[in-house]
Protein backbone atom coordinates (compact mmCIF):
# COMPACT_ATOMS: atom_id res chain seq x y z
CA UNK A 1 0.00 0.00 0.00
CA UNK A 2 2.73 2.84 0.97
CA UNK A 3 4.69 1.63 -2.05
CA UNK A 4 1.51 2.42 -4.62
CA UNK A 5 1.16 5.58 -2.11
CA UNK A 6 4.51 7.00 -2.87
CA UNK A 7 4.73 5.71 -6.17
CA UNK A 8 1.67 7.94 -6.94
CA UNK A 9 2.93 11.01 -5.19
CA UNK A 10 6.03 10.70 -7.13
CA UNK A 11 4.09 10.43 -10.37
CA UNK A 12 1.53 13.46 -9.15
CA UNK A 13 4.83 15.70 -8.94
CA UNK A 14 6.30 14.69 -12.11
CA UNK A 15 2.96 15.06 -13.58
CA UNK A 16 1.23 18.23 -11.85
CA UNK A 17 4.32 20.71 -13.99
CA UNK A 18 2.77 19.38 -16.75
CA UNK A 19 -1.19 19.43 -16.12
CA UNK A 20 0.23 22.98 -15.15
CA UNK A 21 1.09 23.87 -18.52
CA UNK A 22 -1.85 22.10 -19.88
CA UNK A 23 -4.35 24.51 -18.63
CA UNK A 24 -2.35 27.05 -20.74
CA UNK A 25 -2.96 24.35 -23.52
CA UNK A 26 0.75 24.74 -24.26
CA UNK A 27 1.71 20.65 -23.88
CA UNK A 28 -1.58 18.59 -24.07
CA UNK A 29 -0.48 15.55 -25.58
CA UNK A 30 2.31 15.03 -23.48
CA UNK A 31 0.01 15.16 -20.36
CA UNK A 32 -2.41 12.67 -21.82
CA UNK A 33 0.29 10.25 -22.06
CA UNK A 34 1.52 11.02 -18.64
CA UNK A 35 -1.97 10.02 -17.55
CA UNK A 36 -1.71 6.88 -19.49
CA UNK A 37 1.32 6.35 -17.98
CA UNK A 38 0.14 6.76 -14.56
CA UNK A 39 -2.71 4.75 -15.33
CA UNK A 40 0.10 1.85 -16.53
CA UNK A 41 2.14 2.38 -13.27
CA UNK A 42 -1.68 1.66 -11.06
CA UNK A 43 -2.32 -1.27 -13.00
CA UNK A 44 1.20 -2.55 -13.14
CA UNK A 45 0.97 -1.97 -8.69
CA UNK A 46 -1.91 -3.60 -8.21
CA UNK A 47 -0.70 -6.90 -10.50
CA UNK A 48 1.91 -6.77 -8.68
CA UNK A 49 0.56 -7.09 -5.04
CA UNK A 50 -2.23 -9.73 -6.94
CA UNK A 51 0.21 -11.86 -8.46
CA UNK A 52 2.62 -11.67 -5.20
CA UNK A 53 -0.63 -12.64 -2.88
CA UNK A 54 -0.91 -15.38 -5.83
CA UNK A 55 2.15 -17.14 -5.82
CA UNK A 56 2.53 -17.14 -2.34
CA UNK A 57 -1.12 -18.89 -2.22
CA UNK A 58 0.01 -21.37 -4.99
CA UNK A 59 2.95 -22.10 -3.02
CA UNK A 60 0.82 -22.81 0.12
CA UNK A 61 -1.68 -25.07 -1.47
CA UNK A 62 1.11 -27.36 -2.80
CA UNK A 63 2.70 -27.26 0.75
CA UNK A 64 -0.72 -28.59 1.91
CA UNK A 65 0.19 -31.93 -0.39
CA UNK A 66 3.54 -32.08 0.43
CA UNK A 67 4.11 -32.60 3.29
CA UNK A 68 0.73 -31.94 5.03
CA UNK A 69 -1.37 -34.32 3.97
CA UNK A 70 1.69 -36.49 3.56
CA UNK A 71 2.70 -36.41 6.91
CA UNK A 72 -1.14 -36.16 7.92
CA UNK A 73 -2.03 -39.48 6.10
CA UNK A 74 1.23 -40.78 6.50
CA UNK A 75 1.26 -40.95 10.24
CA UNK A 76 -2.39 -42.26 10.63
CA UNK A 77 -0.97 -45.53 8.90
CA UNK A 78 0.69 -48.39 10.14
CA UNK A 79 4.44 -48.33 10.03
CA UNK A 80 5.57 -50.91 7.34
CA UNK A 81 3.27 -48.32 4.70
CA UNK A 82 4.20 -45.03 5.81
CA UNK A 83 7.15 -44.26 2.80
CA UNK A 84 4.47 -45.76 0.55
CA UNK A 85 1.68 -43.41 1.85
CA UNK A 86 3.84 -40.25 1.36
CA UNK A 87 4.94 -41.48 -1.95
CA UNK A 88 1.30 -41.44 -3.28
CA UNK A 89 0.69 -37.71 -2.64
CA UNK A 90 4.35 -37.13 -4.05
CA UNK A 91 3.66 -38.85 -7.39
CA UNK A 92 0.18 -36.90 -7.92
CA UNK A 93 3.06 -33.61 -7.13
CA UNK A 94 4.89 -34.97 -9.73
CA UNK A 95 2.66 -36.58 -12.48
CA UNK A 96 -0.02 -33.89 -12.25
CA UNK A 97 2.39 -31.68 -12.76
CA UNK A 98 3.19 -33.15 -16.16
CA UNK A 99 0.04 -33.71 -17.27
CA UNK A 100 -1.59 -30.02 -16.15
CA UNK A 101 0.39 -27.95 -18.87
CA UNK A 102 0.21 -30.68 -21.23
CA UNK A 103 -3.72 -31.39 -21.68
CA UNK A 104 -5.19 -30.84 -18.29
CA UNK A 105 -5.58 -27.27 -17.97
CA UNK A 106 -6.96 -26.65 -21.35
CA UNK A 107 -9.70 -29.37 -20.62
CA UNK A 108 -10.49 -27.55 -17.69
CA UNK A 109 -10.14 -23.71 -18.56
CA UNK A 110 -10.59 -23.76 -22.49
CA UNK A 111 -13.88 -22.67 -24.25
CA UNK A 112 -15.38 -25.93 -24.70
CA UNK A 113 -18.63 -26.43 -23.82
CA UNK A 114 -20.85 -26.69 -20.65
CA UNK A 115 -18.73 -29.67 -19.35
CA UNK A 116 -15.91 -29.87 -20.80
CA UNK A 117 -12.80 -27.41 -22.24
CA UNK A 118 -11.47 -27.35 -25.33
CA UNK A 119 -8.31 -28.08 -26.67
CA UNK A 120 -7.10 -24.64 -26.83
CA UNK A 121 -4.59 -24.12 -24.26
CA UNK A 122 -3.13 -27.58 -24.60
CA UNK A 123 1.01 -27.19 -24.21
CA UNK A 124 -0.15 -23.68 -22.78
CA UNK A 125 -0.74 -22.53 -25.76
CA UNK A 126 -2.10 -18.40 -25.45
CA UNK A 127 -1.67 -18.58 -21.87
CA UNK A 128 -0.39 -14.95 -21.60
CA UNK A 129 1.97 -13.64 -19.02
CA UNK A 130 -0.12 -10.89 -18.85
CA UNK A 131 -3.03 -9.78 -17.38
CA UNK A 132 -6.39 -9.22 -19.05
CA UNK A 133 -8.83 -7.13 -17.60
CA UNK A 134 -11.75 -8.49 -19.92
CA UNK A 135 -10.89 -12.13 -18.47
CA UNK A 136 -12.58 -12.72 -15.07
CA UNK A 137 -10.47 -15.07 -13.58
CA UNK A 138 -7.14 -12.87 -14.46
CA UNK A 139 -8.00 -8.69 -14.27
CA UNK A 140 -4.97 -8.39 -12.41
CA UNK A 141 -2.95 -10.98 -12.86
CA UNK A 142 -0.85 -13.08 -15.30
CA UNK A 143 -2.82 -16.54 -16.91
CA UNK A 144 0.53 -18.38 -16.02
CA UNK A 145 0.14 -17.31 -12.86
CA UNK A 146 -3.67 -18.68 -13.00
CA UNK A 147 -2.61 -21.93 -14.52
CA UNK A 148 0.20 -22.82 -11.70
CA UNK A 149 -2.04 -21.58 -8.98
CA UNK A 150 -5.02 -24.33 -10.50
CA UNK A 151 -2.60 -26.89 -10.86
CA UNK A 152 -1.80 -26.97 -7.19
CA UNK A 153 -5.47 -28.09 -6.86
CA UNK A 154 -5.43 -30.49 -9.58
CA UNK A 155 -2.51 -32.29 -7.42
CA UNK A 156 -4.34 -32.11 -4.17
CA UNK A 157 -7.54 -33.80 -5.52
CA UNK A 158 -6.52 -37.22 -5.87
CA UNK A 159 -3.99 -37.31 -3.52
CA UNK A 160 -6.92 -37.01 -1.36
CA UNK A 161 -8.24 -40.03 -2.86
CA UNK A 162 -5.10 -41.95 -1.81
CA UNK A 163 -6.32 -41.55 1.77
CA UNK A 164 -9.51 -44.62 1.00
CA UNK A 165 -7.40 -47.64 -0.34
CA UNK A 166 -4.40 -46.70 2.17
CA UNK A 167 -2.52 -49.86 2.70
CA UNK A 168 -3.49 -51.85 -0.65
CA UNK A 169 -3.41 -50.83 -3.54
CA UNK A 170 -0.43 -51.16 -5.84
CA UNK A 171 1.42 -48.00 -6.61
CA UNK A 172 1.41 -48.87 -10.64
CA UNK A 173 -1.86 -48.69 -10.10
CA UNK A 174 -2.37 -45.80 -8.13
CA UNK A 175 -0.23 -43.91 -10.31
CA UNK A 176 -2.31 -45.01 -13.68
CA UNK A 177 -5.54 -44.74 -12.36
CA UNK A 178 -5.06 -40.74 -10.53
CA UNK A 179 -3.58 -39.61 -13.70
CA UNK A 180 -7.23 -41.03 -15.62
CA UNK A 181 -9.11 -39.76 -12.92
CA UNK A 182 -7.50 -35.90 -13.11
CA UNK A 183 -7.94 -35.67 -16.56
CA UNK A 184 -11.30 -37.56 -16.92
CA UNK A 185 -13.27 -36.37 -13.56
CA UNK A 186 -11.02 -33.55 -12.06
CA UNK A 187 -11.01 -31.57 -15.30
CA UNK A 188 -14.85 -31.95 -16.31
CA UNK A 189 -15.97 -30.72 -13.17
CA UNK A 190 -13.03 -27.96 -12.49
CA UNK A 191 -14.18 -26.96 -15.93
CA UNK A 192 -18.52 -26.88 -15.10
CA UNK A 193 -17.98 -24.89 -12.19
CA UNK A 194 -14.99 -22.53 -13.09
CA UNK A 195 -14.55 -22.61 -16.92
CA UNK A 196 -16.26 -20.01 -19.00
CA UNK A 197 -19.23 -21.23 -19.79
CA UNK A 198 -19.59 -23.89 -17.50
CA UNK A 199 -22.77 -25.26 -16.82
CA UNK A 200 -22.29 -24.86 -12.56
CA UNK A 201 -20.43 -21.45 -12.92
CA UNK A 202 -21.76 -18.76 -10.73
CA UNK A 203 -20.95 -16.19 -13.37
CA UNK A 204 -23.17 -17.02 -16.48
CA UNK A 205 -23.44 -21.04 -16.08
CA UNK A 206 -26.98 -22.56 -17.02
CA UNK A 207 -27.40 -23.78 -13.20
CA UNK A 208 -24.85 -21.26 -11.39
CA UNK A 209 -23.54 -23.11 -7.97
CA UNK A 210 -21.42 -21.62 -5.98
CA UNK A 211 -18.15 -23.23 -5.54
CA UNK A 212 -15.39 -20.56 -3.88
CA UNK A 213 -12.48 -22.95 -3.62
CA UNK A 214 -13.61 -26.40 -4.73
CA UNK A 215 -16.17 -27.49 -2.15
CA UNK A 216 -17.63 -29.50 -5.20
CA UNK A 217 -14.92 -29.78 -7.46
CA UNK A 218 -11.85 -31.01 -5.07
CA UNK A 219 -13.70 -32.47 -1.64
CA UNK A 220 -17.04 -33.81 -3.02
CA UNK A 221 -15.49 -35.30 -6.05
CA UNK A 222 -12.13 -36.41 -3.89
CA UNK A 223 -14.46 -37.53 -1.13
CA UNK A 224 -17.17 -39.54 -3.28
CA UNK A 225 -14.45 -41.10 -5.52
CA UNK A 226 -12.44 -42.43 -2.37
CA UNK A 227 -15.82 -43.80 -0.98
CA UNK A 228 -16.37 -45.73 -4.06
CA UNK A 229 -12.74 -47.00 -4.46
CA UNK A 230 -13.04 -48.08 -0.76
CA UNK A 231 -16.19 -50.43 -2.25
CA UNK A 232 -14.45 -51.68 -5.33
CA UNK A 233 -11.34 -52.76 -4.05
CA UNK A 234 -12.72 -53.94 -0.49
CA UNK A 235 -11.30 -53.81 2.81
CA UNK A 236 -7.79 -54.50 4.04
CA UNK A 237 -6.95 -57.74 5.18
CA UNK A 238 -7.90 -58.57 8.73
CA UNK A 239 -10.46 -55.45 9.21
CA UNK A 240 -12.27 -54.50 11.29
CA UNK A 241 -11.01 -57.19 13.69
CA UNK A 242 -7.03 -56.61 13.95
CA UNK A 243 -5.80 -52.94 15.37
CA UNK A 244 -4.97 -50.78 12.39
CA UNK A 245 -3.81 -47.74 14.61
CA UNK A 246 -1.98 -44.92 13.39
CA UNK A 247 1.68 -45.36 13.95
CA UNK A 248 2.59 -42.03 14.90
CA UNK A 249 -0.31 -39.13 15.68
CA UNK A 250 2.71 -37.03 15.92
CA UNK A 251 3.21 -37.29 12.26
CA UNK A 252 -0.86 -36.54 11.09
CA UNK A 253 -0.18 -33.70 13.80
CA UNK A 254 2.04 -31.81 12.02
CA UNK A 255 0.53 -32.72 8.67
CA UNK A 256 -3.11 -31.30 9.78
CA UNK A 257 -0.89 -27.61 11.22
CA UNK A 258 0.65 -27.75 7.49
CA UNK A 259 -3.16 -28.29 6.27
CA UNK A 260 -4.65 -25.97 8.50
CA UNK A 261 -1.81 -22.74 7.32
CA UNK A 262 -1.79 -24.15 3.62
CA UNK A 263 -5.61 -23.55 3.43
CA UNK A 264 -5.41 -20.04 3.13
CA UNK A 265 -4.15 -20.31 0.16
CA UNK A 266 -6.43 -22.23 -1.34
CA UNK A 267 -9.23 -20.46 0.27
CA UNK A 268 -7.93 -16.56 0.27
CA UNK A 269 -6.05 -17.46 -2.83
CA UNK A 270 -9.12 -18.03 -4.72
CA UNK A 271 -10.02 -14.71 -4.21
CA UNK A 272 -7.63 -13.88 -7.16
CA UNK A 273 -6.14 -11.33 -5.72
CA UNK A 274 -5.14 -9.60 -2.32
CA UNK A 275 -7.89 -7.15 -1.82
CA UNK A 276 -10.75 -7.22 1.09
CA UNK A 277 -12.11 -10.51 -0.22
CA UNK A 278 -9.50 -12.63 0.20
CA UNK A 279 -9.79 -11.08 3.65
CA UNK A 280 -13.36 -12.45 4.14
CA UNK A 281 -12.39 -15.83 2.75
CA UNK A 282 -8.80 -15.74 5.52
CA UNK A 283 -10.84 -15.05 8.21
CA UNK A 284 -13.77 -17.92 7.16
CA UNK A 285 -11.33 -20.75 6.73
CA UNK A 286 -9.67 -19.77 9.89
CA UNK A 287 -12.80 -19.66 11.90
CA UNK A 288 -14.81 -22.40 11.07
CA UNK A 289 -11.85 -24.61 11.40
CA UNK A 290 -11.47 -23.84 15.30
CA UNK A 291 -15.67 -24.48 15.82
CA UNK A 292 -15.30 -27.47 13.67
CA UNK A 293 -12.12 -28.96 15.55
CA UNK A 294 -14.47 -28.04 18.93
CA UNK A 295 -17.70 -29.66 17.21
CA UNK A 296 -15.90 -33.19 16.80
CA UNK A 297 -14.27 -32.77 19.50
CA UNK A 298 -17.40 -32.17 21.50
CA UNK A 299 -18.54 -34.98 20.08
CA UNK A 300 -16.07 -37.29 21.27
CA UNK A 301 -16.23 -36.17 24.32
CA UNK A 302 -19.49 -37.50 25.05
CA UNK A 303 -19.33 -40.68 22.45
CA UNK A 304 -15.84 -42.24 24.18
CA UNK A 305 -15.86 -40.50 27.59
CA UNK A 306 -11.95 -38.95 26.23
CA UNK A 307 -11.32 -36.06 23.71
CA UNK A 308 -8.77 -37.27 21.78
CA UNK A 309 -6.20 -35.60 19.39
CA UNK A 310 -6.63 -37.28 16.47
CA UNK A 311 -11.21 -35.93 16.45
CA UNK A 312 -9.28 -32.48 17.06
CA UNK A 313 -7.61 -32.94 14.22
CA UNK A 314 -9.91 -34.49 11.82
CA UNK A 315 -12.38 -31.68 12.69
CA UNK A 316 -10.12 -29.31 11.72
CA UNK A 317 -9.91 -30.63 8.51
CA UNK A 318 -13.24 -31.06 8.23
CA UNK A 319 -14.15 -27.65 9.20
CA UNK A 320 -11.64 -26.41 6.34
CA UNK A 321 -13.07 -29.09 3.85
CA UNK A 322 -16.39 -27.47 4.83
CA UNK A 323 -15.44 -23.89 4.83
CA UNK A 324 -13.85 -24.90 1.04
CA UNK A 325 -17.43 -23.63 -0.79
CA UNK A 326 -18.35 -21.04 1.08
CA UNK A 327 -15.09 -18.91 1.83
CA UNK A 328 -15.50 -15.79 0.15
CA UNK A 329 -19.21 -15.69 0.50
CA UNK A 330 -20.26 -15.75 3.91
CA UNK A 331 -19.57 -13.64 6.93
CA UNK A 332 -17.65 -14.64 9.78
CA UNK A 333 -20.20 -15.28 12.44
CA UNK A 334 -21.79 -17.98 9.43
CA UNK A 335 -18.16 -19.58 9.00
CA UNK A 336 -17.71 -20.14 12.86
CA UNK A 337 -21.51 -21.54 12.13
CA UNK A 338 -20.54 -23.96 9.60
CA UNK A 339 -17.50 -25.09 11.27
CA UNK A 340 -19.41 -26.27 13.91
CA UNK A 341 -21.98 -28.16 11.55
CA UNK A 342 -19.57 -29.89 9.69
CA UNK A 343 -17.41 -30.93 12.96
CA UNK A 344 -20.50 -32.76 14.02
CA UNK A 345 -21.97 -34.39 10.60
CA UNK A 346 -18.28 -35.48 10.00
CA UNK A 347 -17.42 -36.62 13.25
CA UNK A 348 -21.26 -38.75 13.16
CA UNK A 349 -20.46 -40.03 9.58
CA UNK A 350 -16.89 -41.52 10.57
CA UNK A 351 -18.02 -42.60 14.45
CA UNK A 352 -21.76 -44.10 13.45
CA UNK A 353 -22.26 -44.42 9.42
CA UNK A 354 -18.95 -45.89 8.93
CA UNK A 355 -19.76 -48.77 11.53
CA UNK A 356 -22.97 -49.05 10.49
CA UNK A 357 -22.08 -49.97 6.62
CA UNK A 358 -19.41 -51.32 6.98
CA UNK A 359 -16.77 -50.01 4.51
CA UNK A 360 -12.91 -49.78 5.06
CA UNK A 361 -12.43 -46.30 4.25
CA UNK A 362 -8.98 -46.27 5.53
CA UNK A 363 -7.96 -42.61 6.23
CA UNK A 364 -11.86 -41.35 6.64
CA UNK A 365 -11.51 -39.64 2.92
CA UNK A 366 -14.89 -39.81 2.51
CA UNK A 367 -16.49 -39.18 5.81
CA UNK A 368 -13.87 -35.83 5.90
CA UNK A 369 -14.16 -34.72 2.83
CA UNK A 370 -17.63 -36.46 1.14
CA UNK A 371 -19.73 -35.44 3.45
CA UNK A 372 -17.71 -32.36 4.51
CA UNK A 373 -17.87 -30.83 1.00
CA UNK A 374 -21.58 -31.89 0.83
CA UNK A 375 -23.05 -30.39 3.81
CA UNK A 376 -20.57 -26.96 3.29
CA UNK A 377 -21.59 -27.03 -0.47
CA UNK A 378 -25.51 -26.52 1.09
CA UNK A 379 -24.73 -24.36 3.80
CA UNK A 380 -23.36 -22.14 1.13
CA UNK A 381 -26.54 -21.42 -0.44
CA UNK A 382 -27.51 -21.08 3.19
CA UNK A 383 -25.51 -18.21 4.16
CA UNK A 384 -24.08 -16.95 1.18
CA UNK A 385 -24.35 -12.90 1.34
CA UNK A 386 -23.96 -10.31 -1.09
CA UNK A 387 -22.49 -8.15 1.98
CA UNK A 388 -19.57 -10.49 1.35
CA UNK A 389 -19.79 -11.18 -2.51
CA UNK A 390 -22.35 -9.90 -4.85
CA UNK A 391 -21.81 -12.56 -6.91
CA UNK A 392 -24.31 -12.52 -8.97
CA UNK A 393 -24.05 -8.86 -9.61
CA UNK A 394 -24.61 -5.55 -7.81
CA UNK A 395 -27.89 -5.68 -5.75
CA UNK A 396 -28.69 -9.17 -6.64
CA UNK A 397 -29.19 -11.50 -3.71
CA UNK A 398 -26.58 -14.32 -3.22
CA UNK A 399 -27.65 -16.86 -0.81
CA UNK A 400 -30.84 -17.65 1.38
CA UNK A 401 -28.97 -14.85 3.64
CA UNK A 402 -30.12 -12.09 1.44
CA UNK A 403 -34.03 -13.90 0.46
CA UNK A 404 -32.36 -15.91 -2.53
CA UNK A 405 -33.70 -19.41 -1.08
CA UNK A 406 -33.76 -21.37 -4.36
CA UNK A 407 -29.63 -20.84 -4.67
CA UNK A 408 -29.60 -23.76 -2.22
CA UNK A 409 -31.53 -25.53 -4.98
CA UNK A 410 -28.88 -24.84 -7.06
CA UNK A 411 -26.08 -25.79 -4.85
CA UNK A 412 -27.89 -29.26 -4.20
CA UNK A 413 -27.36 -29.76 -7.93
CA UNK A 414 -23.97 -28.92 -8.28
CA UNK A 415 -23.61 -31.31 -5.29
CA UNK A 416 -25.57 -34.11 -7.18
CA UNK A 417 -23.54 -33.62 -10.21
CA UNK A 418 -20.30 -33.88 -8.42
CA UNK A 419 -21.53 -37.56 -6.38
CA UNK A 420 -22.66 -38.85 -10.02
CA UNK A 421 -19.56 -37.87 -11.99
CA UNK A 422 -17.34 -39.44 -9.50
CA UNK A 423 -19.20 -42.12 -9.19
CA UNK A 424 -19.60 -43.30 -12.94
CA UNK A 425 -16.05 -41.88 -13.72
CA UNK A 426 -14.57 -43.61 -10.58
CA UNK A 427 -16.46 -46.82 -11.69
CA UNK A 428 -15.10 -47.23 -15.21
CA UNK A 429 -11.80 -45.98 -14.65
CA UNK A 430 -10.87 -48.77 -11.46
CA UNK A 431 -12.88 -51.17 -13.68
CA UNK A 432 -10.29 -50.25 -16.98
CA UNK A 433 -7.18 -50.39 -14.55
CA UNK A 434 -7.93 -53.69 -12.59
CA UNK A 435 -8.65 -55.26 -16.22
CA UNK A 436 -5.14 -54.01 -17.35
CA UNK A 437 -2.79 -54.11 -14.54
CA UNK A 438 -4.62 -54.99 -11.48
CA UNK A 439 -5.23 -52.34 -8.68
CA UNK A 440 -4.93 -54.22 -5.32
CA UNK A 441 -1.97 -56.09 -3.56
CA UNK A 442 -1.62 -59.73 -3.31
CA UNK A 443 -1.91 -60.96 0.03
CA UNK A 444 2.01 -61.20 1.05
CA UNK A 445 2.52 -57.48 -0.27
CA UNK A 446 -0.08 -56.50 1.82
CA UNK A 447 1.07 -58.53 4.63
CA UNK A 448 4.74 -56.98 4.30
CA UNK A 449 3.80 -53.39 3.49
CA UNK A 450 3.78 -50.99 1.34
CA UNK A 451 7.26 -50.18 1.89
CA UNK A 452 8.99 -53.10 1.15
CA UNK A 453 7.23 -54.26 -1.88
CA UNK A 454 6.05 -51.65 -3.70
CA UNK A 455 9.65 -49.34 -2.71
CA UNK A 456 12.15 -52.02 -1.48
CA UNK A 457 12.44 -49.66 1.32
CA UNK A 458 12.05 -48.88 5.33
CA UNK A 459 10.34 -46.19 6.06
CA UNK A 460 12.36 -46.15 9.68
CA UNK A 461 15.49 -48.23 10.82
CA UNK A 462 16.29 -47.21 14.41
CA UNK A 463 18.94 -50.18 14.31
CA UNK A 464 21.26 -48.33 12.47
CA UNK B 1 26.04 -69.38 39.16
CA UNK B 2 22.21 -68.63 38.31
CA UNK B 3 20.62 -66.60 35.96
CA UNK B 4 18.11 -63.45 37.51
CA UNK B 5 15.70 -62.34 34.93
CA UNK B 6 12.93 -60.11 36.25
CA UNK B 7 10.04 -58.12 34.75
CA UNK B 8 9.30 -55.15 35.82
CA UNK B 9 7.11 -51.66 35.48
CA UNK B 10 9.33 -49.37 33.29
CA UNK B 11 8.76 -46.65 36.17
CA UNK B 12 10.82 -49.06 38.78
CA UNK B 13 14.03 -49.69 36.14
CA UNK B 14 16.19 -47.24 38.00
CA UNK B 15 15.34 -47.71 42.02
CA UNK B 16 15.71 -51.27 40.94
CA UNK B 17 19.18 -50.79 38.84
CA UNK B 18 20.58 -48.42 41.74
CA UNK B 19 19.47 -51.05 44.29
CA UNK B 20 21.19 -53.94 42.60
CA UNK B 21 24.68 -51.80 42.19
CA UNK B 22 24.46 -50.90 45.92
CA UNK B 23 24.18 -54.82 46.67
CA UNK B 24 27.51 -55.55 44.50
CA UNK B 25 26.18 -56.58 41.47
CA UNK B 26 27.39 -54.51 38.24
CA UNK B 27 27.07 -56.66 35.47
CA UNK B 28 23.45 -56.61 33.61
CA UNK B 29 21.18 -56.49 30.26
CA UNK B 30 18.39 -54.38 30.26
CA UNK B 31 15.84 -54.92 27.40
CA UNK B 32 12.46 -53.57 26.67
CA UNK B 33 9.67 -55.46 26.56
CA UNK B 34 5.63 -55.72 26.23
CA UNK B 35 3.69 -58.09 28.19
CA UNK B 36 1.34 -59.17 30.88
CA UNK B 37 0.37 -61.24 33.68
CA UNK B 38 -3.09 -60.98 35.51
CA UNK B 39 -2.45 -56.90 34.88
CA UNK B 40 -5.07 -56.01 32.78
CA UNK B 41 -4.63 -53.36 29.45
CA UNK B 42 -5.95 -50.37 28.82
CA UNK B 43 -8.28 -49.14 25.62
CA UNK B 44 -7.48 -46.63 22.81
CA UNK B 45 -9.49 -44.71 21.03
CA UNK B 46 -8.54 -43.69 17.31
CA UNK B 47 -11.78 -42.12 15.08
CA UNK B 48 -14.59 -43.99 17.09
CA UNK B 49 -13.00 -47.27 17.07
CA UNK B 50 -12.27 -48.94 20.16
CA UNK B 51 -9.24 -51.40 20.90
CA UNK B 52 -7.93 -53.00 23.77
CA UNK B 53 -4.37 -52.68 24.11
CA UNK B 54 -3.41 -55.69 26.53
CA UNK B 55 0.06 -56.00 25.61
CA UNK B 56 1.64 -53.42 28.27
CA UNK B 57 5.34 -52.04 28.17
CA UNK B 58 7.20 -53.52 30.51
CA UNK B 59 11.78 -53.74 31.03
CA UNK B 60 13.19 -56.93 31.78
CA UNK B 61 16.61 -56.91 33.50
CA UNK B 62 18.60 -59.82 32.87
CA UNK B 63 21.62 -60.98 35.01
CA UNK B 64 23.63 -63.72 35.66
CA UNK B 65 25.32 -64.16 39.61
CA UNK B 66 27.41 -66.05 41.61
CA UNK B 67 25.20 -68.52 43.90
CA UNK B 68 26.25 -66.62 47.26
CA UNK B 69 24.68 -63.16 45.62
CA UNK B 70 21.19 -64.92 44.30
CA UNK B 71 19.16 -64.25 47.15
CA UNK B 72 20.47 -60.38 47.83
CA UNK B 73 20.16 -59.68 44.49
CA UNK B 74 16.34 -61.32 44.41
CA UNK B 75 15.90 -59.13 47.73
CA UNK B 76 17.35 -55.77 46.65
CA UNK B 77 15.33 -55.82 43.66
CA UNK B 78 11.77 -56.99 45.46
CA UNK B 79 12.68 -53.75 47.67
CA UNK B 80 13.10 -50.97 45.18
CA UNK B 81 10.22 -52.38 42.82
CA UNK B 82 6.90 -53.69 44.58
CA UNK B 83 4.08 -51.38 44.99
CA UNK B 84 1.69 -54.30 46.50
CA UNK B 85 -0.31 -53.70 43.90
CA UNK B 86 -1.16 -55.71 40.38
CA UNK B 87 1.86 -55.94 38.20
CA UNK B 88 4.64 -55.03 39.64
CA UNK B 89 6.14 -57.92 38.06
CA UNK B 90 7.85 -61.54 38.43
CA UNK B 91 11.17 -62.64 38.71
CA UNK B 92 12.90 -65.77 37.62
CA UNK B 93 16.13 -67.80 38.80
CA UNK B 94 17.82 -70.79 36.36
CA UNK B 95 20.97 -72.07 36.67
CA UNK B 96 23.95 -71.04 34.32
CA UNK B 97 26.30 -74.00 33.06
CA UNK B 98 29.15 -71.32 31.90
CA UNK B 99 30.12 -67.50 31.48
CA UNK B 100 32.93 -66.87 29.34
CA UNK B 101 34.87 -63.19 29.32
CA UNK B 102 35.56 -62.68 25.59
CA UNK B 103 38.15 -60.25 26.34
CA UNK B 104 40.54 -62.59 27.59
CA UNK B 105 39.16 -66.19 28.25
CA UNK B 106 38.59 -65.72 31.75
CA UNK B 107 35.39 -68.71 32.66
CA UNK B 108 33.38 -69.45 35.70
CA UNK B 109 32.35 -67.17 38.27
CA UNK B 110 35.67 -64.82 37.93
CA UNK B 111 34.16 -64.06 34.54
CA UNK B 112 31.16 -62.64 35.82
Amino acid sequence: MRRVARLLLFLSLVVSPGLISAQTGSSQPASQAQIAALQQAVQSAQTSGDNAWMLVSAALVLLMTGPGLALFYGGLVRRKNILGTMMQSFAMMCQVTILWPIIGYSLAFSHGNSFIGGFGHVFLRNVSLAADPQNFYVQTIPEQTYMVYQLMFAIITPALITGAFAERMKFSAMALFLSLWSLLVYCPMAHMVWGVGGLLNSNGGRIPSLDFAGGTVVHITSGVSALVTALYLGKRMGYPHTKMAPHSLVLSFIGACLLWVGWFGFNAGSALGAGSLATSAFINTHFATATAALGWTIFEWLHNGKPTALGAISGAVAGLVAITPASGFVQPFSALAIGLVAGFACSFMVFKVKSLFGYDDSLDAFGVHGAGGTVGALLTGLFATQIINPAFGKGAPTGAMDGHWSQIANQATGVAIAWGISIVGTLVLLFLVDKVIGLRLSAEDENEGLDLSQHGEEGYDFNT
Amino acid sequence: MVKIEAILQPSKLDAVKDALLEAGIEGMTILEARGHGRQKGHTEFYRGREYTVDLLPKVKIEMVVPDALQEKAVQAIIGAARTGRIGDGKIFVSAVLDAIRIRNDERGETAL
